[in-house]
């Protein structure tokens, strides 16, 4: 591609692990896509008028509603004749999806939409400022999740929406991570070729959001697929295809101990319960999905 | 060809005459007639459209949304919860400038909840943007569909039509409507040609994040209401030469000629206030009655001509705006503010929830007009009920 799909000069913070997710995404599709993009980070960043950052076509309505109007697209495409030679994609952050678009999401999975559905994961709500999402891990911090004298910050455990997705019998799903780009491509570009719904989750590191320098985006989602947290996985017709597995996985501490949003289990006494936790998940994912044991067992604490 | 036919039945075929490309609907009472005898068009290939089964109203608003970007020519239905939970995407339809056309089979609004007529639901969202244009009878539903995608992908308009049918009153009855040839409707409507689309060969960004001509894009959808004013009527006119018969337009004027007091309403109510002013006519009483079919836009000028000499006009609704007053009245009156020794405009709500609407009602009001004006007031109610049950 000559040109990319999400060009440079939007306005992105420095190290958006999203806008290098879309861009990844969209390119790897080509040109003969239409979009339809909820309210958030990036459509915010994106298309500030006058300008746009988009090369093809765009189109935002509101913060639940890109599946639906992705269904619109799909639907109008097909009554004139067009649909097969354009690709369908709805996007939204971890918010639009998991939480006030899940509505929309399930039903455009369960009619079978031909829809590529692409879910910039940053973990939290960024774009009102850091605010507790259905995809906010356990003990983060967010504005909303504060930890205090009675609290360790985010107390639920992330929803998981792949299982959810593939609980509606959509035929492709996948999660990916900005930290391994040709993977993020390649699974857009199998997903392409399967009919119907697809689902790929991807995880994009928030400089801003999680406390790291914009440098560190791609180490800290790196990380988090090293420490198990964030398996990375296909499941074509329900079933695990394909995995990335970890033979050198690292303690999660290593991921969590530089972004500033982990930060109070290194500093508060009873923090190591909580890390052990966290470890007890990424352990959990590792036997679902068959990662590898951790490299260096270490004793987990501060 | 004229047939008796239920309401909704008629709205099915006047939709299959236009053509619509993508329908998506979710059920709600009283407007699931129209969308069941849609489905089976669809399904039994008399109607060539995609129809979406969508798991919400908001959905539905926001599907016809994404199928009409596209090109296509798109068509929803709701009443009452369902224009509620559809609100912020009919103000987004408007701010894109997508001609969807979509029935408000009206209905009163929840709690307590109630599925019978009134207008709660449709003028609650008059400020989204949308044409909102009210049929007396199924006839004039059929056509103000008809009419309603012609006036809406007019390039001087450019915005959406929501046709308002009184739910059970309409939708629910059999009436003899002439639906038209498909030939006739196709020679009146043509094909729907957008002036963008989305479309990889013309890649466009629709929805961008605006604070730089965001009062001006406000500005152009004002515009755009105040120019389909004359698209309307021009709309109405051209209809009455192509079908024969004449229907819609801005307002329609029943005995105006010398009237001191004149009755006015939107929707089906128009026959009983017809009627009472028939009535009072023979009594030798010089009273007529307004049938205003655009709600919005709000024919203000149409409205000072028609009422130049009237000396009182009784404003029946099914609608209020807790608070302030009946919410067709209050727009009346601040159109005929300017009016130098214009009528004065009382304001009556009636029939909220299905309560009927006797001519007794109409009359009681007239007496209460002519006695002084009227802020607002709600007319038969229950005192016994009120002093027992309300607080």
């Amino acid at each position: 591609m000559d040109r990319h799909s999400l060009q440079a000069g939007h306005r992105a913070c420095a190290g958006c692990g999203e806008a290098l997710g879309a861009r990844l995404a969209i390119d790897a599709i080509g040109e003969k896509v239409i979009i339809a993009n909820a309210t958030g980070c990036l459509e915010v960043f994106s298309t500030k008028y006058p300008e746009s950052a988009w090369t093809v076509p765009w189109i935002h309505s509101l913060f639940e509603n890109a599946p639906a109007v992705a269904s619109g697209i799909e639907a109008g495409l097909k009554a004139l004749g067009k649909a097969d030679s354009v690709t369908v994609v709805a996007q939204a952050g971890d918010g639009g999806t998991a939480d006030i678009g899940f509505g929309a999401l399930s039903g455009m999975f369960e009619r079978g939409h031909n829809i590529l559905y692409l879910c910039y994961d940053n973990e939290a709500y960024m774009n009102t400022g850091i605010q507790r999402s259905g995809l906010t891990p356990l003990d983060a911090r967010t504005t909303t999740s504060p930890p205090g004298e009675r609290s360790w910050g985010n107390d639920t455990m992330k929803k998981d929406l792949p299982a959810i997705a593939v609980a509606h019998g959509v035929p492709y799903v996948a999660t990916a991570s900005v930290a391994y780009p040709h993977d993020v491509q390649a699974k857009v570009k199998r997903a392409i070729k399967v009919k119907g719904p697809k689902y790929i989750q991807i995880h994009v590191p928030c400089p801003l959001g999680w406390g790291f320098e914009g440098q560190l985006t791609i180490e800290i989602a790196r990380l988090a697929v090293e420490s198990g947290l964030y398996p990375l996985y296909e499941m074509e017709n329900g079933r695990v295809t394909r995995v990335k597995t970890v033979p050198k996985r690292v303690p999660v501490e290593e991921y969590l101990r530089p972004q500033a949003r982990f930060r109070h289990l290194f500093k508060t006494p009873g923090g190591e319960e909580q890390l052990r936790r966290i470890q007890e998940i990424a352990d959990a994912n590792a036997a679902r999905f068959g990662l590898g044991p951790v490299e260096t067992p270490q004793p987990v604490g501060v | 060809m004229r047939k008796v036919i239920e309401g909704s039945a008629a709205i099915a075929e006047a939709i299959k005459a236009c053509r619509a490309q993508v329908i998506a609907a979710y059920p709600i009472t009283p407007q699931t007639h129209i969308v069941q005898e849609l489905s089976e068009m669809v399904a039994n290939g008399a109607l060539k459209a995609e129809y979406v089964r969508v798991e919400s109203e908001h959905s539905a608003a926001s599907a016809v949304l994404g199928a009409s970007a596209v090109g296509a020519r798109a068509y929803t239905a709701s009443s009452s919860q369902g224009i509620m939970l559809m609100a912020e995407v009919l103000f987004n339809i408007s701010g894109l400038r997508l001609p969807v056309v979509m029935t408000c089979a009206n209905r009163a609004i929840s709690g307590p909840i109630n599925i019978w007529n009134d207008q709660q639901d449709s003028y609650s969202v008059r400020d989204a943007g949308w044409i909102q244009l009210h049929a007396e009878d199924n006839q004039e539903a059929v056509d103000l569909h008809l009419q309603a995608y012609r006036i809406a992908e007019d390039p001087r308009v450019q915005l959406p039509v929501m046709v308002c049918m009184d739910g059970f009153v309409l939708t629910h009855s059999y009436e003899p409507v002439d639906i038209p040839e498909q030939e006739l409707v196709d020679s009146f409507l043509l094909p729907f040609r957008p002036a963008r689309t989305l479309d990889p060969a013309d890649p466009k960004t629709f929805g961008m994040y605006a604070e730089e001509g965001y009062t001006e894009t406000r500005f152009a959808v004002q515009r755009a209401m105040q120019s389909s004013k004359a698209v309307i009527q021009e709309v109405a006119q051209v209809f009455e030469r192509h079908f024969g018969r004449a229907s819609g337009g801005l307002l329609q004027g029943y005995r105006l000629e010398d009237a001191e007091l004149v009755l006015m309403g939107t929707g089906s109510i128009l026959g009983l206030l017809k009627s009472v002013a028939d009535d009072l006519r023979v009594r030798g009483e010089r009273v007529g009655a307004l049938k205003l079919v655009s709600y919005r836009p709000f024919p203000t000028e149409t409205l000072r001509e028609k009422l130049a000499g009237v000396q009182k006009v009784a404003v029946f609704e099914k609608a209020i705006s807790p608070g302030g007053v009946g919410i067709l009245a209050g727009d009346l009156r601040s159109a005929l503010h300017p009016v130098k020794n214009g009528p004065e405009v009382s304001s009556f709500i009636v029939g909220l929830g299905g309560k009927d609407i006797t001519a007794g009602t109409i009359l009681q009001a007239v007496e209460m007009a002519r006695a002084g004006y009227v802020e607002s007031h709600f007319m038969e109610l229950d005192e016994e009920f009120l002093a027992a049950a309300v607080e």
